[in-house]
Order: structure tokens, then C-alpha cells, then sequence
């Protein structure tokens, strides 16, 4: 799509000053394609530029007459507040923890999606199957896994000196994140495999018999020669799966419900915005939440300097 | 269209009674959990949906959804034959004082009471024997706590991070005299009134029982369910809990069902009168209903002394007006001095504070309270101010 776009461009720069021909074809274009993109402006933009002026009122659904303009006020309350930290700093550790242990555990599974010789489409599709199912459902899948009254993770590892059979893993701040984090981690890290079984493909096989030949060992050729050339795909890898980790939402609704203070920032939004019909206080958080997601990911891809074009093979 | 939330299908065979030549009540299910009921209900009435006639509404939700205009007036005859009695059917009046008061928002009858639940202190009779509690008397938590403890029971609460939770302490405090709010009528500016004397008295016994070994270990998560098995298990020893809970053995558990005594709520403070748990549900008919009128003759029906009768023979939801205790079927399924101590206990009962801003009050608390075992002399003060901030918009909740 972006090489059918942008062919017409470059041509028609080169060509100045256009003829009136392409004039009027690019007016047509123009005309063309303005519906589609009013109905994005509709239903995307519309709703950002809502939830920005809501979020500059003390609005609640309940109390429809008390609505009164407050500027930043929302703001500052949200970002004064304790919790709004608190939420954050959870956020983060179960971003930087699932995408971490993903990364690793995604990669061997992408080794063995890449190299294997028989079974191929039954090892595929199985490694695939978590990321296939509902995220709701696989909380709920892991929540009975963790309780403390028909979960079997307390019988089997009972062994462990701090597993009893009446452990109860909802009942503490970080056994109830691991709890959700091995749910999110499960979950996804197909998705990540798949990512990186794209990267792995990419690798020359040319190298790699080079490589052989000269004598480096397995490690050396993982290290010097597989992993290097697909640093764009790791880092695709990592900065879609970030985004995605940073949302998290489904698992800590249907585990906790935000109790022992997991909630994450999407989270704290539904809770003021859904349960507390506060709609100005929800769309402070929400716009907040999008700016953090933008700095995440402009960080990211420059920490990394990741080239999205590269990845998709057209560097 | 009636919306209902979930039971063993009392409000679905009410409302085929109720229906008549003129119009069929349909029901609807809600989510089980209170706070997603309110959350449905008050999104789409926000949204001034007319699918909606009526709804069975939780009472501390019942200010809220008035206060923001989402019912529609009842007509004056109605709540008068609800409060005294007469009008068209000349019956006896079909509520009890105080599911009137919860039903009640700026003086005005919002809701047509349905059913009225409380909690009562039921009992493993075999364990008291052997703890040798004498239960013809009203017995404390303290006692209940140190009994269980001592002889390996476990006790079952309402302690996880939910409405539930809000019931026992605002149960405890006004046990002690005290209560969460007062003027409630205020709104945001109510005065708060939690840290106090009972506030710290609930505190202490919250305290007491997660730090005992009588605390299942599934205390910070438990809820009426939860409770319920742990009393059915071999550790049940006392429970707290509402009234339907005394047909739940009889299936699954027939020893247990046979175990069960029953009393009175336990005192917070040794010699003052418990003040157990309101709950219940009220009819509101939708301001935005297109059926208005006949919604209100649906209500009155769904809400006459027979017809709630027939939803506690089938849920164990019991009736919200004496007349309703009066259904003959009752008097078959559960013994006379059960029904007695059921209403005895609804006439004592301590309705949670009626006020457009429950649900911040009660998150508040969750928030401060939860969980069991961090609650100590402070907590009271604690939630006391951030209540009060959150009230005011000043914190996030």
C-alpha cells in the first residue's frame, strides 16, 4: 500500500510544475478518498478530542447538574495523587517483568518453530493455541489456577517450603502480580514467538554455513551472527509487545479486581470512568494514559533506533 | 421489561403473575455482583434508554439513582398504600419502617420494597456444645472469636475487597452506636463520622479476628459463597450471612443442614444491641420507561405481600413487609422461630447510609479496610479523611 501511494508522489515532484492533468487526477484522488477519511476522523479523532474536553470538567453521570469547568484541575489532582504513581510504578514492573521473560522464553519457542523437522504444522499451531484464546478467558482459566479452594497450584508445588496447601495467592501485593504476570506471560508470548520466528527467517543461511565453517561454535553464531541480524524484529518484537503489556487490563479485572494494590493505569481509568461515572477525572486518565503510551513508544524506537521499515523487509 | 438480578427464579415466576391481559412482564438478568448491576442500570438510564421499565434496585443505590433522576415518581396513593396500607387492595402496609428509609430519597418513596434480607450469626450446633457457648443468649464477637480459636473453628466473614465488606463494618460500627456518615442529605459536604469511638471498636474486632487463628485463610478474599463453605467445611463453626443461606446444605451437605443453629447478629460492644446487616431490593420504575404508567401497576403487583411471599418461598430472599412473612408456604419451609428472629432482626437492622455517594463512600473504605489484616487503631481516622477528599475530588479512588 505505502509503494502504490507513494509512487504518484515522488513522480509528480519531479515533474514541476504539474500539468494540468495530474492536477485534476489528484484532485480526484483527493475527492475520492475524503469519505474514508472523515469516517476515520469520526470515529478516531472525534472521541480523543471528546475525552481531552471532558477532561476539563468535574462531570460526574450521576449528578449531571453539578458539571462545572475546572481547567487542569483534574490533572493536577491525578498527578498529585499517590496512587496514580503507585498504578504506575505497578504498570511498569509488569511491563518491563512479562515483556523481559517473554523475549526469552519466546525465543527458544521461535528456535524450535524455525528449526524442527517433523511435526512442523502440529508444533506450530500448538505453540500457538494461548494466544488464540480470549484474554478473559484465559484469566479465568488462571484464577482458578491460583485459588486457594480448587486451583492446582497449590497441591503440586506444595512441596516448595513456601507453597502450602493454603497458600493464598491473592491475599499479598507480589504474589498476586505473579499471579498475573505468569497469566499475561502465558497468554502472549506466542504472539512474541511469532514475531521473532518472522526475524529468524530472515537470517541467511549462507551466514550461518560461513560462520560454521570458520568455526564458531552454536553459542558464538547466536550471539554474533542470529541475533544481530534480526535486532529490527526483536525490536519490533518488544516495542509491540511493551505497548501492548503497558494496557494490561482483562487479567487484573477477572484475578484481583485491583485488590492488593494491583491495578494497573488502564485499570484506575475504567474504575473512574465506568464504575465512578467520573467522566472528567476518567478522561484526564485516559489522555494521560495515551501520552505515556506515545513516550513509550518514541522512547523505545529511539533508545533502540528501530527501523519499522527495515523490518518489514523494505530497507 | 423487568431487570432483575440473578436468583433460583422467584422474580421470573412473580412477574408471570403480575402480567396481565393488558402486558406480559418480561425479566432480564443482571450480573451477580452488585456494583456491575449499578453499573449497567446506571449507564443506560444515563443514556435515557427505554428499553428499561423496571428494575430490582440494591438500596444504596437507590439515593443515586434518584438523586440523578433516573426513576420516575411514584404517585402519592402508591406510597402511601406501601407505608400504611389501604388504597385499592385495602391490605395491611407492605413494608417494614426500615425498608421504607432505604427506599426513601429526599422524603419522597423512590422504590417499591421488595424483599428485605438480613444477616443473622448462624451456627454449627455440635461445635457450640463443644465450646460450651451458651447461644440462648446474645453473644459478642469477642466471644465468637475466642470461642472459634480456641477449639480449631474457623469463622465466616465477608472480607473481600467489595460491597460485602462495607456491610460488616458499617454492621460493627453501628453495633458500637456509631455510624459511617450522618447528614447524609448533604451529599459531598455529609459530615463523616467513622473515626470514633465505634469506628475504632469495629477496627479492634476486624483486627482481632484477622490476626486469630479462627480467620479462614481465605479471609482477605471471602465473600458469601466463601463464607458459606467454610462453614460447611469441618472447621465451620460460626458464619455470618444472609437469610438464604439455610437452605444452601440441604442438597449438597444434609449433616451440616441439620447442624445449623441460629441467633441474633453478635454484639460488637458487650450489652448494646446488634445492628445487623440491611439488604434487599426495591422496585424502581425507569423515568425513561415508554410504559410508565402500567410499570407503576407492575410494581405494585410484583410488590404485594403475596407476591413476596412467593419469591422468598422460591429464593430465601425474605419479604420486606410482615404481611409478606404472613404467606403460608413460609411457615412449611422454615420453623417459626427462624421467621421470628428474621424479622426481629430486619426491625434492628442498620441500613448503610442513604446518600447519592454510596458507592465513593464504600470504595473509600474498601480502599482504606482491605485488607483485614492491615485494619488497626488508625484505619478509622485514615478513611475518615480520605472520604472526605474523595468526596471533594481531591484524591483518585
Amino acid at each position: 500500500m505505502t509503494t502504490t501511494v507513494a509512487t504518484p508522489q515522488t513522480r509528480a515532484t519531479r515533474r514541476a510544475p504539474a500539468s494540468d492533468r495530474s492536477t485534476a487526477e489528484n484532485r480526484l484522488g483527493q475527492r475520492l478518498v475524503a469519505p474514508a477519511v472523515l469516517l476515520m476522523l469520526l470515529v478516531t479523532a472525534w472521541p480523543m478530542i471528546q475525552a481531552l474536553y471532558l477532561s476539563l470538567f468535574r462531570y460526574r453521570l450521576t449528578t449531571p447538574d453539578d458539571r462545572e469547568f475546572i481547567g487542569l484541575g483534574n490533572y493536577l489532582t491525578v498527578l498529585g495523587d499517590g496512587l496514580f504513581w503507585k498504578v504506575t510504578l505497578n504498570t511498569v514492573i509488569i511491563m518491563v517483568v512479562t515483556v523481559a521473560v517473554e523475549l526469552v522464553i519466546g525465543f527458544a519457542f521461535a528456535m524450535v518453530m524455525h528449526r524442527i523437522v517433523f511435526a512442523r504444522g502440529v508444533m506450530r499451531t500448538s505453540i500457538l493455541i494461548p494466544y488464540g484464546i480470549i484474554t478473559v478467558v484465559s484469566a479465568f482459566a488462571w484464577q482458578f489456577t491460583f485459588s486457594i479452594n480448587n486451583g492446582w497450584v497449590n497441591s503440586w508445588f506444595a512441596w516448595l517450603p513456601w507453597i502450602g496447601t493454603d497458600t493464598n495467592w491473592y491475599g499479598g501485593h507480589w504474589s498476586a502480580m505473579f499471579a498475573i504476570m505468569v497469566s499475561e506471560i502465558w497468554k502472549t508470548t506466542p504472539f512474541m514467538s511469532l514475531l521473532l520466528l518472522a526475524g529468524l527467517s530472515q537470517v541467511s543461511e549462507d551466514m550461518l554455513e560461513a560462520a560454521q565453517v570458520d568455526g564458531a561454535t552454536w553459542w558464538q553464531r547466536l550471539w554474533k551472527v542470529i541475533l544481530p541480524n534480526m535486532r529490527a524484529a526483536i525490536m519490533v518484537a518488544v516495542l509491540f509487545r511493551a505497548l501492548d503489556a503497558f494496557r494490561i487490563f482483562d487479567n487484573i479485572y477477572i484475578m484481583t479486581k485491583g485488590a492488593q494494590n494491583t491495578q494497573s493505569s488502564s485499570f484506575l481509568t475504567y474504575r473512574q470512568v465506568i464504575e465512578q461515572f467520573q467522566l472528567g477525572m476518567g478522561s484526564a486518565l485516559s489522555v494521560l494514559l495515551f501520552l505515556t503510551v506515545l513516550l513509550l513508544a518514541f522512547l523505545i524506537v529511539r533508545l533502540f533506533r528501530v527501523d519499522l521499515a527495515q523490518a518489514r523487509g523494505e530497507g | 421489561m423487568w431487570y432483575i438480578n440473578p436468583d433460583s427464579g422467584g422474580q421470573a415466576a412473580v412477574a408471570k403473575n403480575c402480567s396481565t391481559g393488558d402486558y406480559a412482564i418480561t425479566t432480564q438478568v443482571l450480573p451477580q455482583d452488585a456494583s456491575q448491576q449499578r453499573i449497567q442500570l446506571a449507564r443506560r438510564l444515563a443514556a435515557h434508554d427505554s428499553g428499561i421499565d423496571l428494575m430490582s434496585i440494591d438500596p444504596p443505590y437507590t439515593a443515586e439513582f434518584a438523586n440523578a433522576g433516573f426513576l420516575a415518581p411514584i404517585p402519592q396513593d402508591l406510597q402511601d398504600a406501601i407505608k400504611n396500607g389501604g388504597g385499592d387492595s385495602d391490605g395491611p402496609p407492605q413494608a417494614f419502617g426500615g425498608a421504607v428509609d432505604a427506599a426513601t430519597w429526599d422524603g419522597k418513596l423512590v422504590a417499591f420494597p421488595f424483599w428485605s434480607n438480613t444477616q443473622v450469626l448462624w451456627y454449627r450446633k455440635s461445635f457450640v456444645q463443644k465450646a460450651g457457648l451458651d447461644m440462648s443468649k446474645p453473644v459478642t464477637w469477642d466471644q465468637i472469636i475466642d470461642a472459634a480459636a480456641k477449639n480449631g473453628g474457623r469463622i465466616g466473614v465477608q472480607a473481600n475487597k467489595y460491597e460485602g465488606y462495607v456491610v460488616w463494618i458499617n454492621a460493627l460500627i453501628s453495633g458500637a452506636g456509631g455510624s459511617i456518615i450522618e447528614d447524609a442529605e448533604k451529599g459531598v459536604d455529609a459530615k463523616i463520622t467513622i473515626s470514633s469511638d465505634a469506628g475504632t471498636a469495629a477496627a479492634g474486632i476486624i483486627r482481632k479476628l484477622a490476626h486469630s487463628p479462627a480467620a479462614p485463610p481465605d479471609l482477605s478474599v471471602s465473600n458469601e459463597g466463601t463464607a458459606g463453605s467454610t462453614f460447611g467445611s469441618p472447621a465451620g463453626s460460626f458464619l455470618v450471612n444472609w437469610t438464604y443461606i439455610f437452605h444452601n446444605y440441604d442438597q449438597t451437605e444434609p449433616d451440616v443442614a441439620k447442624d445449623i443453629g441460629y441467633t441474633m447478629y453478635p454484639q460488637t460492644v458487650q450489652g448494646k444491641d446488634a445492628r445487623p446487616p440491611y439488604g434487599g431490593i426495591g422496585i424502581g420504575v425507569s423515568k425513561y420507561s415508554g410504559h410508565v404508567d402500567e410499570a407503576m401497576k407492575a410494581a405494585a403487583c410484583i410488590t404485594n405481600a403475596d407476591n413476596q411471599g412467593v419469591n422468598a418461598e422460591m429464593t430465601g430472599n425474605m419479604p420486606s413487609s410482615a404481611a409478606g412473612y404472613a404467606y403460608p408456604a413460609l411457615a412449611k419451609i422454615y420453623p417459626a422461630d427462624l421467621l421470628k428472629l428474621f424479622q426481629d432482626s430486619v426491625e434492628a437492622a442498620a441500613p448503610r447510609s442513604v446518600t447519592p455517594y454510596w458507592s465513593d463512600i464504600s470504595s473509600a473504605i474498601q480502599s482504606t479496610w482491605h485488607p483485614p489484616i492491615s485494619v488497626d487503631a488508625s484505619t478509622p481516622k485514615d478513611s475518615a479523611s480520605f472520604i472526605d477528599d474523595v468526596l471533594h475530588g481531591k484524591r483518585l479512588l
